[in-house]
């Protein structure tokens, strides 16, 4: 099969485009535009059977979004950053409404200090929101991905939207190679919409997101959802079967690189991923025996799998893209929580924050990574988490501020 | 111009379509008009609502409404309207639901969304001159959480947030203008307290297409401190002092569909309700009470 040169950006619209979604409500963010710009021109040259509409905020577009999709229509959108926290109320809103689509966020470090380069603040505060996450390393990831995520939203065991999540930069304009799969197999494996009773209709009169009192119908309603979430978990497993029969690529929940007789495993998500697989090649090249795990599902949380794969390993290394002031690592927490207490358990989960705003880690810094959990292997005691920053970097910001302060004094002087 | 299909109380529809038994105050003036607007709109209708003392009254699983309904969030219930209506037109457009299944789409906010935090999304779905219908039931404060002062407070009126001697320092915002300078389809005042008036404009705003919007004066007895059973009153009162224009924007121009004339002094409206009770007790305050009838005054110079 023919591949093409895709930037993550237009393999994100070739999903919607094949997904053949109804509807597209859009606002612009960097890096995220150009997602909407190419099918802006598809739909405007007519190639895409599509209705788009350019709302006045990221908060407009996600309540417009949740609508059409109530409404019964297969719904597409994407934004960024600050723009999927300022629609960060309607995320929780209209996954309670318990309506399928698929929304791509590509994500970029959060305001202040404000940034274009990628981390995982952004996706990681729509964490509890009911949204379903998948998480990309590949420009043929992200297309395939979208088209899973609609299969397992509209799903009626699951009902619920989908965040597709890619890095900023790395993959929103980075070219790769992308297979564009055939629009009849991707049909086969993703049929119209059947919206079932989610509708507005004049003959069937519905009330969708009715207000409730108190404690006992709320938690119903919040249950309900968390039951649903978390049987994304096994129709995710027949969704990705059926795919890789399709189209010959497999998406397990988490994707497993030289685990065979690993001892101690990196396990981290996105695309900077790529950059511990090659560390992990070249440690397994000096007879270190060293393995990647990388989820591509966060919610629902593949906290089984991740303890099957982990059981009987002596080190885990968690690198963090994101941060939360004051605790550390999401990530880290996340699988912390689901490894504690079984037996099989690896007994050291060392935790690294690295890659905020775009920042590289470097093939040392993986090293770094490895000896220090070899280090609390043999000791038997797990280090406080590391922020990676180099010497270097930090002389750097020194010298900026140096030379700033040198020209505010100048400057006052010649007053 | 048209013969007003509603010319006698009796021409009102005799069906009442809005259930009973709702969470609403009792004497509620919005629930009044929310009455008649429903009336006449019928149940072919999927009404899009934002937070406020209505979302109250699809609570589940219960509703006195015998269409469609779908709460939203406080800022962006006309987002929501633009959600159903593009799902609506498309499923119309690749003929997956027939004519019948079309429905009309409502908005339905009270003057805290309309006024203020809903007036961004407001303003995006005229400009994208989207067929719906916007209802503002206006009781002048942010009814929902007590009371407190909102960008549809009147000058001089005490709320939760504003009970110094002057009242609420501020004026109330001209909605109907901003709304107008957008200029959309249609754009009225409305009261419950005048049934016939409020019924024409809905029907004549049903048989418009694009944005169409109306805000209804929504007398608040806990709101604005005066027994449930004056409401209606009170309603009547706001349009004969001239308080609470009846108008509609149209073609470009703001005609007034209610002249008041005579027009009573504004006490007649103030002194009825306990939030302007400092203008009267312990000593009138002479100074005020003239200040906002010089401003009813002046609005009504420009009008006659």
């Amino acid at each position: 099969m023919k591949r093409t040169l895709l930037t993550g950006n237009s393999a994100a619209a070739w999903g919607a485009r094949l997904a053949d979604v109804d509807y597209v409500p859009a606002f612009p963010i960097t890096p995220q535009t150009e997602i909407i710009e190419t099918i802006a021109e598809w739909i405007d040259g007519g190639r895409m059977r599509s209705r788009m509409v350019t709302l006045e905020s990221e908060h407009s577009m996600i309540t417009a979004a949740g609508a059409a999709a109530a409404t019964g229509v297969r719904v597409f959108t994407a934004t960024s950053s600050q723009g999927l926290l300022y629609g960060m109320e309607m995320l929780y809103t209209v996954a309670g409404w318990r309506v399928p689509f698929v929304l791509v966020n590509v994500s970029r470090g959060l305001s202040a200090p404000i940034t274009l380069e990628p981390d995982h603040n952004d996706v990681l505060a729509a964490r509890d929101s009911g949204f379903l996450q998948i998480h990309c390393a590949t420009c043929q990831e992200v297309l395939d991905s979208i088209i899973l995520a609609f299969r397992l939203a509209e799903d009626k065991r699951v009902r619920l939207p989908v965040i597709v999540n890619m890095d900023g930069f790395y993959l929103s304009f980075t070219r790769e190679p992308v297979e564009i799969p055939d629009t009849g197999s991707v049909r086969q494996f993703l049929p119209p919409l059947d919206a079932g009773d989610i509708s507005f209709r004049a003959s069937a009169p519905i009330s969708q997101a009715t207000a409730v009192l108190g404690g006992s119908p709320y938690s119903y309603f919040r249950y309900e959802s968390h039951m649903a979430a978390t049987n994304g978990l096994a129709v995710y497993d027949e969704a990705a079967e059926s795919f890789a029969g399709l189209f010959g690529r497999s998406y397990g929940t988490v994707e497993e690189y030289r685990m065979e007789g690993a001892e101690i495993v990196f396990v981290m998500v996105g695309s900077f991923a790529t950059k511990a697989r090659e560390a992990v090649d070249r440690l397994r090249g000096a007879g270190r025996p060293v393995g990647l795990l990388r989820p591509r599902l966060l919610r629902p949380f593949p906290g089984k799998a991740l303890r099957k794969l982990l059981a009987g390993r002596k080190g885990v290394m968690v690198i963090d893209q994101n941060l939360s002031m004051g605790k550390g690592g999401v990530l880290h927490m996340e699988l912390a929580s689901a490894l504690y207490g079984h037996p099989d358990a690896p007994p050291v989960l060392t935790s690294f924050i690295g890659g905020l705003g775009g920042r590289d880690i470097t093939p040392e810094e993986f090293y770094e990574m490895v000896a220090v959990t070899e280090k609390a292997i043999k000791d038997g005691s797990t280090p406080p988490p590391r922020l990676l920053y180099t010497k270097r970097e930090l002389d750097e910001v020194r010298k900026l501020q140096a030379i700033a302060n040198v020209e505010r004094r100048e400057t006052g002087k010649g007053e | 111009m048209n013969e007003p299909k509603f010319r006698y109380m009796k021409d009102l529809p005799s069906a009442r379509l809005l259930g009973s038994g709702t969470a609403m105050c009792a004497g509620c003036g919005g629930l009044q008009a929310l009455h008649g607007i429903y009336d006449i709109l019928g149940e072919k209708t999927v009404f899009i609502n934002a937070a406020g003392c209505m979302t109250l009254l699809s609570v589940y699983p219960f509703t006195p409404f015998r269409g469609s309904w779908l709460y939203t969030s406080m800022a962006s219930a006309p987002a929501g309207a633009q959600g159903v209506r593009d799902g609506l037109d498309i499923l119309l457009e690749k003929k997956r639901i027939s004519t019948e299944e079309d429905l009309e789409v409502v908005v339905l906010t009270g003057d805290g969304a309309a006024y203020g935090m809903g007036l961004s999304s407001t303003s995006g779905a005229i400009e994208r001159d989207l067929d719906f219908l916007y209802i503002c039931y206006d009781n002048e404060g942010y009814g929902n959480t007590g009371q407190q002062f909102s960008g549809a407070t009147p000058h001089g009126a005490r709320t939760a947030t504003s009970k110094g001697p002057r009242g609420f320092t501020g004026f109330k915002k001209d909605l109907f203008s901003i709304w107008a300078a957008h200029r959309p389809a249609y754009v009225a005042t409305i009261a419950g307290a005048e049934p016939l008036d409020l019924a024409n404009k809905i029907e004549k705003a049903r048989n418009l297409k694009g944005p169409r919007l109306l805000i209804a004066i929504a007398p608040c007895p806990t709101g604005w401190d005066y027994r449930p059973e004056d409401s209606v009153d009170i309603g009547k009162l706001a349009v004969r002092t001239g308080i609470w224009p009846l108008k509609e924007y149209i073609d470009g121009k703001v005609v007034h569909t209610k002249i008041p004339h005579p027009r009573l002094p504004v006490e007649e409206y103030l002194k009825r309700q306990g939030r302007f009770a400092h203008l009267f007790t312990p000593a009138p305050d002479t100074a005020l009470i003239a200040e906002i009838q010089a401003r009813v005054d002046g609005y009504w110079k420009g009008v006659v």
